[in-house]
C-alpha cells in the first residue's frame, strides 16, 4: 500500500493527454453531446409545455365571449371548478410517473365524501367527516397499491376492478340515497374565500389544490422519494439493481393518489352539503387523467412534472367554463373538449419531436 | 484487389450537417461484389450516420455522389434503398414478433389473390431461400419464438428475398454465442461466394481478420483510410481509429506476487439451485482484479447476480472481510459495500430519461440526504461535477439525460453511480460492451486504479485480450460451475490456451 500515493499518479500520466485529444471530438461529431445552451432551451420548452395553449384559449374565449372570461370573479369560478381536478390529477402524476394508472379515483372520491358526510352527522363531532374521508381514500389506496406491489396484477386492471367495486361500496355506504346535512361543519372548505380586495378573495378550494400541487412538487424534485419515483417509472429493472425497494414507491404512489381522492371528496362534500354514492365523481378520473397528459407527462413513465398537471387542469377548467359562457350545449361541449385534449397532445408531440433531433 | 471491376457501391465526398455539428466530411467508401468490406471506427466516428445516409434514412449534403454499378443514384427514402438492392441488418432487429417468418419476408410485399393474402405463394416463395441458407426453421415459424442468431437469418433472408445485391451487417455478433457466430461467418461467406457484395460493421478486431477482404476506416466523421487484407495488423487498424498507437491500451500494474491483499470476500458454495449456477465457491483479495471467462451462457453473469442478491439464492454464503453478509436483494448487499456493473447498460442499468447527475448519484441520495429525506442538491452537484472530472465523462454538463451520450459515456456515467457508494467489492459485468476504444483504454485504466486503492475487482468478460490485459487472477466457468483457475500466486500463466482449455472442457496443461 506504500505506492498508493505515486502509482495512480504515474499510471494516468500518460492517460489525459493523449485521450482528452482523440476522444472529445467524436463526443461532438456524433451529435451525442448537446450544448449547454440547447439543454437549457429544451428544459425551458419542456417546462413551458402547454402554458400557451392556455392562454390562447383563455384569450379566445375573452374575445368570442365579449369581455365575460376575464373578470376577476369568472376566474375565481374556473379555480374553483378545477381545484377538485387538479388534486386528483396530481396523485394520478405520482401514479402515472410510475407507469401505472389509476382509474379509481372518481369511485374513491365518491366513497371518501359518503364517509365526510356519515362521519359529519355524528351529533358534536362533526368534523370527523375531514379525517374519515382522508383515511377511507387513503385506504383504498392502500389496497390498490397493495395489489399492485406485492400481487404484481396490472395497474390498469387492478384499479379498473376498485373502479367498480369502490363505487358500489360508495352506494352501499348511504343505502343507495343521497346523504344531506346542511349544518356541515367543514362547509367552510368549499365555500369560503380568502378576500384579496374588497370586491375579489381565492377561493379555499384553490388555495387547497394549490398547497397539494406544491407539495407534491416539494417531494417529486426535492426529496429522495421523488428521484426514487421518478427511476421507478423510468426503468424498474435498473431502479430494483440500484436498491430501490421498488414495491415501497409503488405502495406508496397508489397511497397518494387515493388518499388525495380522498380529499376530493372532502372538498366536494364540503361544496354541496351532500354527496350520492351513485353520481358523485363519475369519470373524474378521465379528467384527472387528461389533465396529466395535457400536462406532459409520460404514459410509460419516468417523464413529467406536476405544474404540467396544474395547467392541464386548467385547460380542462377553462373550456368547461368558456364554453358554458358562450352558451355552448354540453353536448357539443363534450365534442370540443375531447378534441382539444387530443389535439393539444398531438401539437405537444411535434412540438418536442421537432426539439429532440435538433 | 479487383479494382478495375465497377464497384457495387460507391460512395463519394459525402459530407453530412446537424445543426452545429459536421457528422461526417468527405467521406468516400467503395464496396464490390464478392467481398466483405469491414467498416471500423470509434462510436461517433460516423459509421452509423454513413449506413443511415446509405438507408435512406438521412440525406447527405448536397456535393456527394452516390453510385450503384457505377450510374449515380438519389436515395431519398428508405423505399429507394431497397429499390436499389440495399439492405441493411442493425442491432436492434426489426421484425414484427407475433407474425410468422413468411409473413416478415413479405411484410409491405404480400401477394394477394383477389383481395385475400395468398399464403401458399409466400410460403413456397420463401421457401427456396430459407433452404439455400440452411435455415433450421420454415415458413410457419413465428418470429418471436426464435433465437436472435436466427432472426438475424430472417433478417437476411427478407433481404435475399428482396434481391438485395448490396447487404449491410452493423455489429451482429453483439447478441451471439461463439458457435452462432461461427454459423453467421459461414453465411456471410457463402453470400461474399455468391457475388453479393457485404459491408460488415464491428468494433471486434478478431471478427475483422476473419472476414474481411479490406477495411475502412472511419474516425470523427472524417476517411482515414483503407487496408487491404494483406496490410492489415491490430496496431495499424488501432492507430487509424484512435489516432495513437496501442502500447497504451491496457492498463494493469504487476503486483509483486507475494503482495496480495487478505481476502476481502468469500463466496461459498452459492447456487440457485442448479438451474443456471450450480454451487460455485471464490475468494476474492483486496486489491486483486479477478476475471471470471467463460463462454456466454456458462453462469457468469449469473453468478454475479446471485452474489449480488439481484436472483434469489437457494443455498451458498457470502462473507464479506469475515463477516457472512444476509443478503435479501441488491439493497443489502450495496449496503454491505458490494456494487454490481450489469451487462446490460441500457436495460438494466441506466435511467435514459433521466440526468447524468441523477445517474450518477441514485446509489447515495439516501445517504446523502438531510432530514426527512430532503435532497441535498448541491452535494449532488458536487458529486456529479467530481466524477464527470474523475472519469472524464464527455457531455455538456450532469445536467443532460444520459440517454443523448455516446456508450463509452453512459457507461462512465454508470460505473460512476457504483463508485460513488465507495464499494469494497466491485462486480463489472462486461465493462467495456458497447464501448468505443478510447474509452475501453480509460475504463482499463479506472479498473486498474481502483485495484490499487483496495478494491476488489471481479471483471466478467466474453473479450479474452481484456481478461488478459486487465486481471491478475482468472476463473474460467462452464456450464455453471468454476471449471478451473489461472493466473495467481503459483498460478498457470493467464494465457489464451489455459483460458479455453478449461472453457471448453479439456483439462488444461499443466505448466
Amino acid at each position: 500500500m506504500s505506492d498508493v500515493n505515486e502509482k495512480p499518479a504515474a499510471v494516468a500520466m500518460p492517460a489525459p493527454g493523449t485521450t482528452d485529444a482523440t476522444t472529445t471530438a467524436p463526443a461532438v461529431a456524433g451529435g451525442a453531446g448537446l450544448s449547454a445552451r440547447q439543454v437549457q432551451i429544451r428544459s425551458v420548452v419542456q417546462a413551458i409545455g402547454m402554458l400557451p395553449v392556455l392562454i390562447v384559449l383563455a384569450i379566445a374565449f375573452h374575445y368570442l365571449g365579449e369581455g365575460r372570461f376575464l373578470t376577476a370573479q369568472n376566474l375565481s369560478i374556473v379555480a374553483q371548478q378545477a381545484a377538485i381536478n387538479c388534486v386528483l390529477g396530481a396523485g394520478m402524476t405520482f401514479v402515472i410517473l410510475t407507469g401505472g394508472i389509476d382509474l379509481s379515483v372518481g369511485s374513491i372520491l365518491a366513497a371518501s365524501a359518503m364517509a365526510a358526510l356519515i362521519a359529519s352527522l355524528i351529533p358534536g363531532w362533526g368534523l370527523l367527516g375531514v379525517p374519515a374521508a382522508l383515511l377511507t381514500g387513503l385506504f383504498f389506496g392502500l389496497i390498490n397499491g397493495s395489489l399492485v406491489a406485492f400481487a404484481g396484477l396490472p395497474p390498469f386492471i387492478v384499479t379498473l376492478g376498485s373502479l367498480t367495486a369502490v363505487r358500489g361500496l360508495a352506494r352501499l355506504m348511504g343505502s343507495d340515497t343521497t346523504i344531506f346535512n346542511p349544518d356541515l361543519s367543514f362547509a367552510a372548505i368549499g365555500n369560503a374565500t380568502i378576500p384579496i380586495t374588497p370586491t375579489f378573495g381565492i377561493p379555499l378550494l384553490a388555495i387547497i389544490a394549490i398547497v397539494v400541487i406544491v407539495v407534491s412538487w416539494f417531494v417529486l424534485r426535492r426529496t429522495v422519494l421523488g428521484v426514487w419515483i421518478y427511476a421507478v417509472g423510468g426503468n424498474p429493472a435498473a431502479a430494483r439493481l440500484s436498491g430501490i425497494k421498488v414495491w415501497r414507491i409503488l405502495l406508496f404512489v397508489y397511497c397518494v393518489s387515493g388518499l388525495l381522492a380522498g380529499l376530493g371528496g372532502v372538498m366536494s362534500a364540503a361544496r354541496l352539503y351532500a354527496a350520492n354514492g351513485l353520481q358523485l365523481g363519475q369519470s373524474y378520473e378521465l379528467d384527472a387523467i387528461a389533465a396529466v397528459i395535457l400536462g406532459g407527462t409520460s404514459f410509460v413513465g419516468g417523464i413529467g412534472s406536476i405544474w404540467g398537471t396544474l395547467i392541464g387542469a386548467l385547460i380542462i377548467a377553462v373550456l368547461s367554463n368558456g364554453l358554458t359562457l358562450l352558451g355552448v350545449s354540453d353536448i357539443w361541449q363534450f365534442i370540443v373538449k375531447g378534441l382539444v385534449i387530443i389535439g393539444a397532445v398531438a401539437l405537444d408531440r411535434v412540438r418536442l419531436q421537432g426539439n429532440a433531433r435538433t | 484487389m479487383a479494382d478495375e471491376r465497377t464497384p457495387r457501391l460507391e460512395m463519394r465526398g459525402i459530407s453530412k450537417t446537424f445543426p452545429g455539428v459536421k457528422a461526417l466530411n468527405n467521406v468516400q467508401l467503395k464496396a464490390w461484389g464478392g467481398e466483405v468490406l469491414a467498416l471500423m471506427g470509434e462510436n461517433g466516428a460516423g459509421k452509423s450516420t454513413l449506413m443511415k445516409i446509405l438507408s435512406g434514412a438521412y440525406q447527405a449534403d448536397p456535393g456527394g455522389q452516390l453510385l450503384i454499378d457505377g450510374k449515380p443514384v438519389a436515395i431519398t427514402d428508405p423505399i429507394a434503398a431497397k429499390q436499389q438492392g440495399i439492405a441493411i441488418i442493425y442491432q436492434e432487429l426489426a421484425l414484427a414478433p407475433n407474425l410468422t417468418v413468411a409473413e416478415n419476408i413479405y411484410l409491405g410485399t404480400e401477394p394477394a389473390r383477389g383481395g385475400r393474402i395468398d399464403r401458399k405463394a409466400m410460403r413456397e416463395g420463401c421457401r427456396p431461400v430459407l433452404e439455400r441458407l440452411g435455415a433450421p426453421f420454415g415458413p410457419d415459424t413465428v418470429v418471436g419464438g426464435l433465437s436472435i442468431a436466427e432472426q438475424q437469418l430472417v433478417e437476411i433472408t427478407r433481404a435475399l428475398h428482396a434481391k438485395s445485391k448490396l447487404l449491410v451487417l452493423d455489429e451482429p455478433t453483439t447478441a451471439l454465442s461463439s458457435r452462432e457466430t461461427d454459423r453467421l461467418f459461414g453465411l456471410v461467406r457463402q453470400l461474399r461466394a455468391d457475388g453479393i457484395a457485404l459491408i460488415y460493421i464491428s468494433h471486434r478486431m478478431a471478427e475483422v481478420y476473419e472476414l474481411a477482404d479490406r477495411v475502412s476506416v472511419l474516425r470523427d466523421g472524417g476517411y482515414v483510410g483503407t487496408l487491404t487484407r494483406d496490410e492489415l495488423s491490430a496496431e495499424s487498424l488501432v492507430k487509424m481509429m484512435v489516432g495513437r498507437d496501442l502500447s497504451s491500451f491496457y492498463t494493469k500494474t504487476e503486483k509483486p506476487q507475494d503482495s496480495r491483499g487478505p481476502v476481502i470476500m468469500e463466496v461459498q458454495g452459492i447456487t440457485d439451485g442448479g438451474r443456471r449456477v450450480k454451487p460455485c465457491s471464490l475468494q476474492l483479495h483486496q486489491g486483486e482484479v479477478l476475471g471470471i471467462a467463460g463462454l456466454v451462457g456458462s453462469g457468469r453473469t449469473e453468478l454475479a447476480r446471485l452474489i449480488y442478491g439481484a436472483d434469489p439464492k437457494t443455498g451458498g454464503k457470502v462473507a464479506l472481510n469475515g463477516s457472512v453478509l444476509t443478503v435479501h436483494g441488491p439493497e443489502d448487499a450495496l449496503a454491505a459495500g458490494i456494487a454490481y456493473l450489469t451487462e446490460d447498460r441500457k436495460g438494466l442499468g441506466l435511467f435514459l430519461d433521466l440526468p447524468c447527475g441523477t445517474n450518477i448519484n441514485l446509489g447515495v441520495i439516501e445517504r446523502d440526504a438531510k432530514r426527512g429525506g430532503v435532497l441535498d442538491l448541491p452535494a449532488g452537484r458536487r458529486r456529479a461535477a467530481d466524477a464527470f472530472k474523475a472519469l472524464r465523462v464527455r457531455a455538456a454538463s450532469p445536467a443532460v439525460t444520459v440517454g443523448s451520450l455516446s456508450g463509452g459515456n453512459q457507461q462512465k456515467v454508470l460505473l460512476s453511480r457504483w463508485l460513488e457508494t465507495g464499494p469494497k467489492v466491485l462486480i463489472l459485468d462486461e465493462p467495456t460492451r458497447g464501448v468505443d476504444i478510447g474509452a475501453k483504454s480509460e475504463i482499463y485504466r479506472i479498473i486498474d486504479e481502483l485495484s490499487q486503492r483496495g478494491i476488489g475487482i471481479i471483471v466478467i468478460s466474453s473479450e479474452l485480450p481484456e481478461i488478459i490485459g486487465t486481471c491478475d487472477r482468472v476463473l474460467v466457468m462452464r456450464e455453471g460451475v468454476i471449471a478451473g483457475e489461472v493466473g495467481g500466486p503459483g498460478g498457470a500463466p493467464i494465457t489464451q490456451e489455459n483460458i479455453m482449455a478449461y472453457g471448453a472442457g479439456a483439462a488444461a496443461q499443466a505448466a
